[in-house]
């Protein structure tokens, strides 16, 4: 009878802990994507994703050209909604929200999620003005705040350095790999949680492309990153779990180590040996 | 497997005159063109200046530009002042931009942006329509509509003044400015948009915020080009503006611009006269200052054209 007793009560605290390390689990998810679909008005991009991201943790996702990562990766500061006769089923909880919530804020979302496109897009103003444009669209006034936060965001981008001096010059005349760390800092002066990156290294020299994947390992410290990128290496090198796609579909995600090395599917394996693509 | 051609080997065709010569001829034939716009344009000047030379012999130079009362026609003693004409033609036209501007910009950016390709597919080539509207029908609306309006709103005697004159002028202004100025804010390039969407800004910061200032120089053109229409537009200024010879008081006075002064007295004057020549002179301020105008317009969209490249 005692033992019996002791036995339940072992069994209990069993249950207890386990219910408790799955919470901790879900807890430390920052993103979810649950049975997403998406399509451009009749074609479907994405086909029933699932998916789900740690907190500071870095994504890569890799897949043959066409195969829908930028329409993925847009879909999380719902930038597709720009695009007319676009369609989505299913949901993506970013802190547990549903990001399509009718009563979700879009401001508030690409505040909360900045976005890094592929060809670097300072807008024709000074370096300055370029990182200050986000804080001042969101409203805020203080003069010197903005000079602080600009500072610090390309501090936090490793761009300060090169281009104190010439802080109220055109952005235009950064090199390629400057503008592309300027538009990184302009996307962290915001203060985002997750950041998107859409191949922001592809167009750079391999000094350039070297400092943005530094600065990557930087950044997850403080925020969620998914990459987008067509270079084995690059994804082998700056991610800790990686997504591999296909035709729209999610062939499998992993961490990054085993995909390179041990993947599940024959596919994957074909796709990072090069043997297509 | 090798490639195959099967079908016969193509034979070249010579032309009957060798390309050279043909670009020759095309080149010759444009530039034709070209030099008979130039000598026409030269042509008009130079008649203007030399129709103006006789006037300069009785009226002081000083006392033309700087003369504060035009009237040819006194027994007592003439004066060829245009100051008056100067100011009323300033006027009118300022007005005009005042009103057109921000109006023609506010549209521009509604349409480049915010509106749906729906809205966007009718109302622009509406607005472009309204270009074409005869100036005697808009100075008719102008005697008719707008000046009773506003003679009601401010209380005068009659609706024909300076106001009268801007807010046609303006009206005509508009297509002008509406469309360049559309082209431009849609031509600046779709990632600027972009980024400044994933920042968190609406469609109406981006608008004015990135795009308008990106635009800018293509935005002032516009404006330039319609403001060289308002100073030269003169059968509507000359409806719909009271046209009293006089010093203009205020924008609701009449007043009487450098084009509607020469419609009216050119009619009228003796051939070969001071007034006559007086009146080409005129004609040739006129001719600089729409010049002037529309040299600086042609600068800066030039300018404009080479920075989005
Ligand atoms: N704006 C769009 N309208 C219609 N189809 C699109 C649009 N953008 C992308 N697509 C299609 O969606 C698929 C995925 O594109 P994309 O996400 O850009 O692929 P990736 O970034 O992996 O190269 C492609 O077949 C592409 O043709
Ligand atoms: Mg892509």
């Amino acid at each position: 009878m005692n033992t019996m007793i002791k036995e339940k009560k072992s069994n209990q605290k069993n249950v207890e802990q386990e219910v408790i390390s799955a919470e901790l689990e879900e807890n430390n998810m920052k993103v979810r994507v649950e049975n997403f679909n998406f399509y451009y008005d009749t074609t479907q991009a994405l086909k029933d994703i699932n998916l789900e991201i740690k907190a500071n943790s870095v994504v890569g996702i890799i897949g043959p050209s066409g195969c829908g990562k930028s329409t993925f990766l847009r879909c999380f500061n719902r930038m597709n909604d720009t695009i007319s006769s676009i369609r989505y089923e299913g949901k993506i909880r970013i802190d547990e929200k549903n990001i399509f919530d009718d009563n979700l804020d879009v401001v508030d979302l690409r505040r909360n999620v900045g976005m890094v496109f592929q060809k670097s897009n300072p807008f024709p103003k000074s370096i300055f003005e370029n990182i200050a444009y986000g804080l001042k669209i969101n409203g805020i006034k203080d003069k010197n705040f903005i000079a602080q936060k600009v500072e610090e965001s390309l501090k936090n981008a490793a761009l300060w350095d090169e281009i104190k001096d010439r802080l109220h010059k055109s952005a235009f005349a950064l090199s390629g790999g400057q503008q592309q760390r300027l538009c990184i800092a302009r996307a962290l002066a915001i203060e985002p949680e997750v950041l998107l990156l859409d191949e922001p290294a592809s167009a750079l020299d391999p000094i350039a492309t070297a400092k943005i994947e530094e600065l990557i390992h930087e950044l997850k410290k403080k925020y969620t990153i998914l990459i987008v990128t067509h270079n084995m290496q690059q994804a082998a090198r700056v991610s800790d779990y990686t997504a591999f796609f296909m035709l729209g579909e999610l062939i499998e995600c992993d961490e990054t180590n085993k995909i390179f090395t041990n993947p599940s599917k024959k596919i994957t394996e074909d796709y990072v040996t090069g043997r297509f693509g | 497997m090798s490639i195959q051609i099967l079908s016969p080997r193509i034979t070249v065709v010579k032309p009957w005159i060798s390309l050279a010569v043909k670009e020759k001829l095309i080149h010759g034939f444009f530039f034709l063109n070209g030099i008979l716009s130039v000598i026409v344009l030269l042509g008009i000047f130079a008649l203007l200046v030399f129709t103006s030379i006789p006037a300069f012999q009785e009226i002081n130079v000083g006392s033309f530009l700087f003369g504060l009362e035009w009237n040819p026609t006194s027994y007592v003693k003439e004066q060829y002042g245009i100051i008056p004409m100067l100011v009323s033609t300033f006027m009118v036209t300022l007005g005009a931009l005042v009103i057109a501007v921000p109006l023609g910009i506010g549209t521009a950016a509604y349409l480049s942006d915010v509106a749906s390709p729906r809205v966007r597919e009718i109302a622009k080539p509406i607005v472009e329509i309204l270009a074409g509207i005869p100036s005697v029908v808009i100075g008719f609306l102008g005697i008719v509509l707008v000046g009773p309006i506003l003679a009601k709103v401010f209380g005068t005697h009659n609706g024909l003044n300076a106001l009268n004159g801007s807010v046609l002028l303006a009206v005509m202004a508009l297509p002008t400015i509406v469309s360049i100025s559309e082209d431009a804010i849609s031509n600046v390039p779709k990632s600027y948009d972009q980024a400044s969407l994933a920042l968190g800004a609406s469609k109406w910061q981006t608008v004015i915020k990135v795009k308008i200032p990106a635009a800018l120089s293509g935005i002032i053109a516009a404006c330039m080009l319609g403001m060289g229409r308002a100073v030269g537009e003169t059968m509507t200024v000359l409806m719909a503006t009271g046209c009293a010879p006089a010093m203009p008081e205020s924008f609701l006075g009449p007043v009487r611009t450098l084009t509607s002064s020469i419609a009216i007295e050119l009619g009228e004057v003796a051939y070969n006269t001071t007034h006559y020549y007086a009146l080409f002179a005129l004609g040739l301020v006129l001719f600089i200052m729409t010049f002037l105008v529309n040299m600086t317009s042609d600068i800066i969209l030039h300018k404009y054209e080479k920075v989005n490249r």
